[in-house]
């Protein structure tokens, strides 16, 4: 599973979607890429393209400034336009899965440090450390994932489930080290029933909503599981 | 920040605010005492404002300007001119007067402004009118147009809706213009569709506009920021429908490679969201949906003509070298605004 993040906020359409579709290319396997845009509009638009590319691909809003797009990449080789009816040619679309192999290496590097172990996945099932004092807890929790951030290898997935996903929301005391994490290329995931049950959906923070379905599938697919 | 959400940072037609978010605003503003000979104004949602000053003679305003959407100022000059010009051919009138608009850098090269507005003057002479000054502020960006005043007959003007059901939809300048420009800015424009791009920015509405007074047409507006379907939608005013003929619409070819290529505009997206409700495409390739909403730089004239005129119309366009199509008919209304098949 390969992840990439792109931070197209700041840029005029259609340089988010223009910059979206070469990063697409550089996929090798199936993966999530994840574009982060300013406005609403440009959130369309990388909806509207994904859609014509047949991927799936979902828009959420952060803030009046802040909006993520989580584009699912299929695995290789995919078809780059299964529900276009393009009256033009598309010849390059076949080029940059190409020309992958040798030159766009040192860019994958830079995308996906070595510092996260593949298969390494972090479950904060609860806002807490830990059984037994609730301040305390917190406290240990908010210690553990600063602690995370210095670790030499990281995870390469955060599953906050439960109260767990106060920990991503506005308010928690670890915003500053999950997104210091996204910016290593960690995957933040927060369940969204549980967003929903405790009605912060809207205060998500740092990464993205997930289901069941993928946190049992991220599960199944971890060759370790960090439980503070 | 949340400048970057309003405004698109294109430039030319592509940087017009969103008609969802203007009406907002304009319905909202104090109206005033009415003033009969105010002939057309805000609520008609017209191209220009026509005010009569005696029973055979009333004069046109308008206004238009925006920052370069060409990196080579006297060619932004003449297409700035070109499309604030195109609001008085809307209207059929007679350009008389011209003033420059300038927003402009203090610390840049007088020269380039210079150049800005030799291309501004030319248009307006070939016009016909008059500069007759203007104002200028600095600004951090640059920014060109004009204020023009022209003359017509307060019973010739053309309206911008009221088409008849049977009307046939011309077109006088191909569409893509805005694609295109958004293409050359981050550098994926071939030179040939550039120039075609800027041949017919740079090309003034006056000879349509006159050939038009010739036939019986009913409703006539210029295509630009809202591009051929919102502006379409403005025709018929939400008392006829249309049909439009997609094979038939006079496109830039590249402008639909591009739109393949997703160099897909804010302001194009605006104007989807604004009128997908409105339309209903009948197995039309993506990139062709992209151009019908796609802003327009001092686009070409839509007009509505009586369908025994429609054909004469065309072939007196043509004549004149313009790259006119009949695009499609205004039918009664119905559930669907505007069908594209």
């Amino acid at each position: 599973m390969e992840k990439r993040l792109i931070d197209a906020r700041g840029l005029a359409c259609p340089l988010p979607v223009v910059n979206t579709k070469k990063a697409i290319g550089e996929f090798k396997e199936e993966g999530i890429l994840t574009v982060l845009v300013d406005n609403e509009i440009a959130v369309q638009n990388l909806k509207k393209f994904a859609a014509q590319k047949g991927l799936a691909a979902a828009g959420e809003k952060k803030s009046d400034t802040q909006y993520q797009v989580t584009i699912q990449i299929p695995p290789k080789p995919f078809s780059t336009s299964p529900t276009a009816a393009p009256v033009t040619p598309q010849p390059d679309q076949g080029q940059p899965n190409q020309k992958q192999p040798n030159q766009d290496q040192p860019d994958q590097e830079t995308c996906t440090p070595d510092s996260r172990k593949k298969g390494m996945v972090a479950i904060l099932s609860a806002n807490m450390m830990g059984n037994g004092d609730a301040k305390l807890g917190k406290a240990l929790m908010k210690a553990f994932i600063f602690a995370l951030t210095k670790q030499d290898t990281l995870p390469e997935t955060i599953v906050c489930y439960n109260s767990g996903a106060y920990l991503t929301c506005q308010g928690s005391d670890s915003l500053e080290d999950f997104k210091n994490l996204e910016a290593e290329g960690v995957t933040i995931v927060t369940c969204g029933t549980c967003l929903d049950f405790y009605g912060i959906k809207d205060r998500l923070a740092v990464g993205t909503i997930t289901n069941m379905y993928e946190i049992v599938e991220i599960m199944e697919q971890a060759t370790s599981i960090l439980r503070p | 920040m949340s400048e970057k959400i309003i405004f698109c940072k294109g430039g030319g037609c592509t940087a017009k605010l969103g008609a969802g978010v203007l009406s907002h605003v304009l319905d909202r503003l104090p109206k005033g005492t009415r003033d009969n000979n105010l002939l057309i104004g805000y609520d008609s949602r017209d191209d220009a404002a026509v005010y009569q000053i005696t029973d055979d003679l009333a004069i046109v305003q308008t206004l238009d300007f925006f920052p370069p959407m060409v990196d080579d100022p006297y060619l932004f000059g003449k297409i700035a001119a070109a499309n604030a010009l195109s609001d008085i051919y809307a209207m059929g009138g007679q350009v008389k007067t011209a003033l420059n608009i300038v927003c402009f850098p203090e610390n840049m090269d007088l020269n380039i402004l210079g150049e800005i507005m030799r291309g501004g003057s030319e248009k307006v002479i070939e016009a016909g009118g008059t500069l007759a000054g203007g104002h200028s502020i600095a600004d951090d960006t640059v920014k060109y147009g004009l204020s023009v005043t022209g003359t017509i007959h307060p019973r010739q003007i053309y309206p911008n809706n009221q088409g008849q059901p049977g009307d046939c939809l011309l077109l006088t300048k191909k569409l893509g213009v805005g694609i295109i420009c958004t293409a050359s800015r981050i550098g994926e424009a071939s030179p040939e569709a550039m120039e075609e791009a800027t041949t017919s920015m740079t090309m003034l509405n006056k000879q349509a506009s006159q050939i038009c007074r010739d036939y019986e047409i009913h409703a006539c507006t210029d295509v630009t920021g809202f591009g051929l379907l919102g502006h379409l939608h403005e025709m018929l005013d939400k008392r006829h429908s249309a049909i439009l003929y997609s094979p038939q619409i006079p496109i830039m070819t590249e402008a639909l490679h591009y739109a393949d290529e997703f160099f897909l505009t804010a302001a194009g997206q605006k104007n989807r969201n604004h009128m997908a409700a409105h339309v209903k495409f009948r197995q039309i390739p993506f990139a062709m949906e992209e151009i019908l909403f796609d802003p327009q730089t001092s686009g070409g004239l839509l007009i509505a003509a009586a369908p025994g005129q429609a054909e004469e119309l065309l072939t007196a366009l043509k004549k004149e070298g313009l790259p006119a199509a009949i695009i499609g008919q205004i039918i009664p209304r119905e559930q669907t605004e505007i069908h594209v098949q």
